[in-house]
């Protein structure tokens, strides 16, 4: 923040001084702030598709419920292949921050690894769900169970698009200041989606296989 | 409508002199109880208002005459901008105005609570010991009103009729999308949705014959979705319940699922009796009976029991592809 | 189903030659006028070989101040459109009575009601408002540029592709029938089968994400950028209600867009969130879409006080009387917007407790506003009005939002809103507020900042003609309204019985008329002011005495903005510097770091209309191709690392050369 920076406003006989001759002033982690607030506008995306679940999830519409539907093995699964894959990125960052290349392409290929599990779990089980008649059309709770598990794999899946693009980057121009600032855009979004997931798990999954 | 139409005549003469002291908008003198109590509530509202409005629109207009720039009379102080007095004032001031009005909203939004039974048909006046309020269930279709009398296994299209100083108790829901039942002269409108009740009280007192429609659009025959309300004397609703018995036929669910495909500008129609629980089951959306109701789905929900558990073994492919959605196109 | 037709189907989708409204004659002038126009357009663009230009200089521009331009440049464009729907209504309301049924089938008519609802506050009021934060935000807080300058243009273009997609729907299929709300079920594909309600989600998607990024990067800015000195206590008024707004807009927008990818994925997967069957809640619908849309009202009304805050000191020649307090207002509206959401439909049967809690809530909101209104007054009082055209149209708001708020609070009070819900009174209301507030709030805008953007005045004359035009129009047109509404009529009626209500239309119809006279004035406004512009140049930068930053600098400001970075003492900073004999530096000039422009923008945007577009008539091939090309473009766009560049020193120092010369000649 610029007026939070040392900035000399008077002069050595005290008269105001109303320009500063010094240069340039950039704001300093800009596009982080506003990374941030970006993800707080997805937050609140999914803050509404939680809601909508929290109305619609009971309406089975005389089919079938969260307990009849959900295999809390496979999610359990699926959710370790997403807190993994949060570590590894972790792991990325800190070679990150050692300016070494080789283990950051390392940790963030792990890292797209696991998000793909988790993708390919997550749509075993569409797939699993729809071929047993329990599709988004059947109910307005398999409606929002869809719109809102599908909306965080959809994430995940664009987040795995730019992790492959960022790696293509790091490859060709290195730990660039711009890389690593995207770097950490990357990771902010990352492990986004971990928490998000973590309430999906727990308020979707967890308890509503709970009698 | 004559007395508006003359008395708007009159306001139209009278505007430039005495703004809405000629007129006689329906809202403000309405026949019905409730409605009347509404637009009681508007007038005071409005006043209390005035009270800073007024004020402040004369300050606007003295300020910008008094302290025009070629005024060099006026006092000029650049600097002066703040005065904790004043500060407290233009806080104080607007506050105190929002209490009053806050108390007022508190209390006759539970007065006037359109589910809450009458317990007055007029001021000063109680509602009669072992009086039962005449019930009507509305339902709003594409695009006319059907209002089905229990008490009197009658229905009508498009008109309703009420004795006058009794209350009146309306079940309100809809067959596809979402209108507003509305009759000015008698109460406050309320929301007819598909598959939900909503209910409103109202007691008319005055005779008379009064416009009834839906306040919430509706799609394209919505400009006809009028009805009309007669006010009546017992022995005159009594003469109209007859009537309606007298030449109508039976309306049947099957009469019923015919009606309510899409018209416009229908006219009056009566019947002179209703097939049994027709209205519970437009309520639940199950007057063709091979859809299940939304009732039973609810009770089942409810139960935590899907078809799996209650009919279907495991193992069988599509197994909760029971009621497969169905959309009406028109 | 033969091999043709269904590559035709994945091709065309739903497309055929019958939703080109030849059979409208209505429709059909429209597309001839509106081709003829743009042919002219076109043709003189290319004949004068402006296309360079214009690319070069405006459409791939990171400039915040050339898109604040634009920004304002689509906005008016589309308050024409809008406009016309206006007129369009009252003309039928007027006439359609008894046995006439007025000029506008339903089918035309529900239309017409949306569309004028969805442009206007989408497509007019939006990019109005947006255009102003973006012009002057950054010259408020002696900044550069915004904080992602390219992020900018996108927005920009994205708010362009929804606004020529809702423009596109007048000549191919239809625009919804729903209201501009499109509640379902009424929106849901049972009862709206065509493609309006198509045109109507994907315009304000697309135009959504352009307002969502333009909001995280105006508050960006606003929070990183402001030049040394100004502490928060010490931004413009303007600014701070522009933080306020960027804050609702995106704690708000993401709301609407999740509301409309549910009502989309019913409409296009069979789902049931919002339909009648198998569970869908459709009352869930419209309270999600009003807690986007309560804030959304404050979103356009409260950079507008920033703007009367702004004039009111500047034109009363003194200090804003009351800035903490102005500044606690607004935070205090920005924090309780999101606790009114539910006065929208207090007649869907909530209990009474609940209705009362949101009726006493939107009450409260009166009591900040109420003090705004104070504090303005008290600007005034002991000042020095000048009574140019920015400041009539401040006073004007004054005594006309005055009303709109008093009724807006009536129809807070839940029994009085069961009367008056849906009715013309509503409609009055609203109206007295968006026009006599935000319309006459950007109206002052354009006059007050317009010599700063362009370097010369507009033209007084023309300019108070078309005060008095809107100001008496509007009076005109609402009064009827507010009077019909307690006659209990009410709004998207296309045709009437009551002939005795007739002459109340027609009094509206006349006000309505006297508006279009007001805007036929400002845009010759516009032609005079240009032909004039020489006598009516401003060589100062400062021609009505201003008090906040952007005024210090020329007009209009060079793409730098700031040869150096202000340094600030004074919530009326540039005010501070002339009191106490500020000297503008004249050497030690050094090269300015800044963005680069880039077509990257332009590119998305029309891409992703391309997308829209094939999304809407169900056009599966090229929904996958366009998406996919946005998928490439944006990611080829992230390899462009080269994204800004130095003007040099010397050009630097010739453009301030240019300026000491200019100051020189003002004050001989």
């Amino acid at each position: 923040m610029s007026d939070a920076t040392a900035f000399v406003s008077t002069d050595a006989a005290g008269n105001p001084i109303f320009h500063d001759a010094s240069g340039d002033h950039h704001p300093e982690n800009g596009t982080l702030l506003g990374f941030w607030l970006y993800l707080m506008s997805d937050c609140l995306i999914f803050a509404s598709l939680f809601a909508v679940y929290g109305v619609l999830g009971h309406s089975y519409a005389a089919g079938p419920t969260g307990a009849d539907l959900f295999d809390l093995k496979l999610v359990a699964v699926n959710t370790s292949m997403l807190l993994l894959s949060s570590i590894t990125y972790g792991f990325a960052m800190i070679a990150m921050q050692k300016r070494r290349v080789a283990p950051v392409q390392f940790w963030l290929a792990i890292t797209g690894l696991f998000g793909m599990a988790f993708v390919g779990l997550e749509l075993y089980e569409f797939h699993h769900l729809i071929h047993e008649g329990a599709g988004p059309q059947r109910s307005a709770f398999l409606s929002s169970f869809f719109a809102l598990v599908g909306t965080h794999g959809l994430h995940v899946t664009f987040g795995i698009v730019w992790l492959v693009t960022l790696m293509a980057q790091v490859g060709k121009f290195g730990l660039t200041a711009e890389n690593q600032r995207r770097l950490m855009c990357l990771s902010m979004f990352w492990h986004f989606l971990d928490v998000i997931w973590i309430g999906v798990f727990t308020f979707v999954y967890l308890m509503g296989v709970l009698p | 409508m004559t007395t508006v139409k003359t008395s708007c005549r009159h306001w139209l003469l009278s505007s430039m002199l005495l703004p809405l002291a000629g007129c006689n908008p329906i809202l403000l003198n309405a026949p019905g109880d409730v409605a009347a109590q509404q637009g009681k509530l508007i007038v005071d509202s409005t006043f209390l208002m005035l009270l800073i409005i007024v004020p402040v629109i004369a300050l606007t207009l003295l300020f910008a005459w008094r302290y025009r720039a070629s005024n060099r009379e006026a006092i000029y102080k650049p600097d002066w901008d703040h005065s904790t007095q004043l500060e407290l004032i233009i806080w104080a001031a607007p506050l105190v105005i929002i209490i009053a009005l806050g108390a007022m909203t508190w209390i006759s939004t539970h007065t006037l609570d359109p589910y809450r039974p009458l317990d007055r048909i007029a001021a000063n006046k109680p509602v009669p010991e072992g009086v039962k309020p005449l019930v009507i269930e509305v339902v709003a279709l594409d695009w006319k009103w059907l209002f089905l009398y229990p008490e009197q296994n009658i229905a009508t299209i498009n008109e309703i009729a009420a004795p006058v100083d009794r209350p009146i108790q309306f079940k309100i829901t809809a067959s596809t999308v979402m209108n507003s039942f509305y009759i000015p002269a008698l109460a406050g409108q309320i929301y007819a949705m598909p598959g939900m009740e909503t209910q409103l009280h109202a007691v008319m007192n005055t005779a008379g014959d009064y416009e009834g429609f839906s306040a919430n659009y509706s799609g394209a025959g919505f400009s006809g979705m009028r009805f009309r309300f007669h006010g009546l004397s017992d022995a005159d609703f009594d003469a109209w319940v007859a009537k309606s018995r007298a030449d109508g036929n039976t309306l049947s669910r099957a009469d019923y699922l015919q009606l309510e495909q899409p018209s416009s500008n229908e006219a009056v129609k009566h019947y002179a009796s209703v097939a049994p629980d027709l209205y519970k089951a437009i309520l639940n959306r199950c007057v063709d009976t091979s859809k299940m109701c939304m009732n039973e789905m609810m009770a089942i929900d409810a139960g935590g029991k899907g078809p799996k558990h209650a009919e279907h073994g495991e193992g069988n492919e599509h197994a909760y592809d029971t009621a497969p959605p169905e959309h009406h196109h028109h | 189903m033969s091999e043709p037709s269904d590559l035709a189907k994945l091709i065309f989708g739903r497309l055929t030659w019958e939703a080109i409204p030849f059979h409208e004659p209505i429709l059909l002038w429209t597309f001839v006028v509106v081709a003829l126009v743009g042919g002219v357009v076109v043709g003189a663009v290319t004949k004068y070989k402006l296309w360079g230009y214009l690319w070069r200089e405006w459409f791939t521009s990171i400039d915040h101040k050339k898109i604040g331009i634009m920004y304002i440049v689509l906005g008016l464009v589309m308050l024409l459109r809008g406009f016309t729907d206006a007129i369009m209504m009252r003309l039928q309301q007027a006439m359609a009575f008894g046995d006439n049924v007025g000029y506008l089938p339903p089918e035309h008519y529900d239309q017409i009601f949306t569309a004028h609802g969805v442009i206007m506050i989408f497509f007019v009021a939006m990019p109005l408002v947006t255009g102003f934060m973006n012009y002057v935000v950054p010259l408020q807080i002696g900044a550069r540029d915004v904080a992602f300058p390219f992020l900018n243009n996108f927005s920009f273009w994205m708010t362009t592709s929804g606004a020529v997609l809702v423009m596109m729907s007048l000549f191919m299929g239809e625009f919804a029938k729903t209201g501009w709300l499109a509640y379902p079920p009424l929106s849901g594909i049972a009862y709206s089968p065509g493609v309006g309600v198509d045109y109507y989600i994907w315009s304000l998607q697309i135009a959504g994400i352009g307002t969502l990024l333009s909001g995280i990067n105006l508050i960006a800015t606003i929070v990183k950028m402001r030049a040394p000195g100004m502490t928060m206590m010490k931004m413009p008024i303007f600014t701070w209600t522009s933080l306020c707004t960027n804050v609702l807009i995106v704690a708000a927008f993401p709301v609407l867009t999740a509301v409309l990818a549910l009502l989309a994925l019913d409409r296009y997967t069979g789902t049931n969130f919002f339909t009648n069957d198998l569970g869908g809640n459709a009352m869930m619908y419209v309270n999600l879409i009003w807690i986007w849309g309560h804030p959304e009202v404050y979103i356009l009304i409260l950079p507008v006080f920033g703007i009367f805050s702004e004039v009111v000191s500047t034109f009363s020649s003194k200090r804003l009387f009351g800035y903490a307090s102005m500044v606690y207002a607004t935070v205090v509206i920005t924090i309780l917007s999101y606790l009114v959401w539910l006065h929208h439909f207090f007649t869907m049967g909530s209990g009474a407790s609940v209705n009362s809690f949101f009726g006493i809530t939107t009450m409260i909101i009166s009591i900040p506003t109420g003090a705004k209104i104070f504090n303005w007054l008290f600007t005034m009082y002991h000042g020095r009005i000048r009574f140019d055209v920015p400041m009539l149209w401040t006073v004007g708001f004054m005594i006309t939002f005055v009303i709109g708020g008093m009724t807006g609070v009536l129809l807070a009070v839940p029994p009085a809103d069961f009367v008056l819900h849906n009715s013309l009174f509503l409609i009055a209301h609203f109206h007295n507020v968006i026009i006599g507030g935000v319309v006459f709030g950007l109206m002052a805008g354009i006059n007050y900042w317009f010599p700063k953007a362009f370097g010369f005045r507009l033209d007084p004359v023309w300019g108070k003609r078309s005060f008095w035009f809107w100001l008496i129009g509007f009076w005109v047109a609402f009064t009827p309204l507010y009077v019909l509404g307690l006659m209990g009529v009410t709004r998207r009626v296309s045709h009437f019985q009551d002939s005795s209500l007739q002459i109340w239309f027609q009094i509206a119809a006349f006000g309505a008329v006297l508006i279009a006279i007001g805007i036929v004035c400002m845009l010759i406004q516009f032609y005079v002011s240009i032909r004039d512009r020489h006598a009516l140049r401003d060589e100062s930068g400062d021609p009505w005495g201003g008090r906040t930053l952007e005024w210090s600098t020329s007009s209009p400001p060079p793409a730098y903005n700031f040869a150096f970075t202000p340094i600030v003492h004074d919530n009326d900073a540039w005010h501070d510097m002339k009191q106490r004999g500020y000297e503008r530096p004249l050497q030690g000039f050094k090269p300015i770091h800044m963005p680069k422009n880039t077509a990257a923008g332009i590119v998305l945007a029309g891409l992703s209309s391309v997308c829209g577009f094939a999304l809407i008539w169900h056009m599966w091939l090229l929904v996958g191709l366009s998406f996919a090309a946005v998928l490439v473009a944006a990611i080829v766009h992230t390899f462009n690392y080269k994204r800004d560049f130095h003007i040099p020193a010397d050009e630097v120092v010739r453009t301030e050369e240019t300026r000491t010369q200019q100051l020189a000649a003002v004050h001989v």
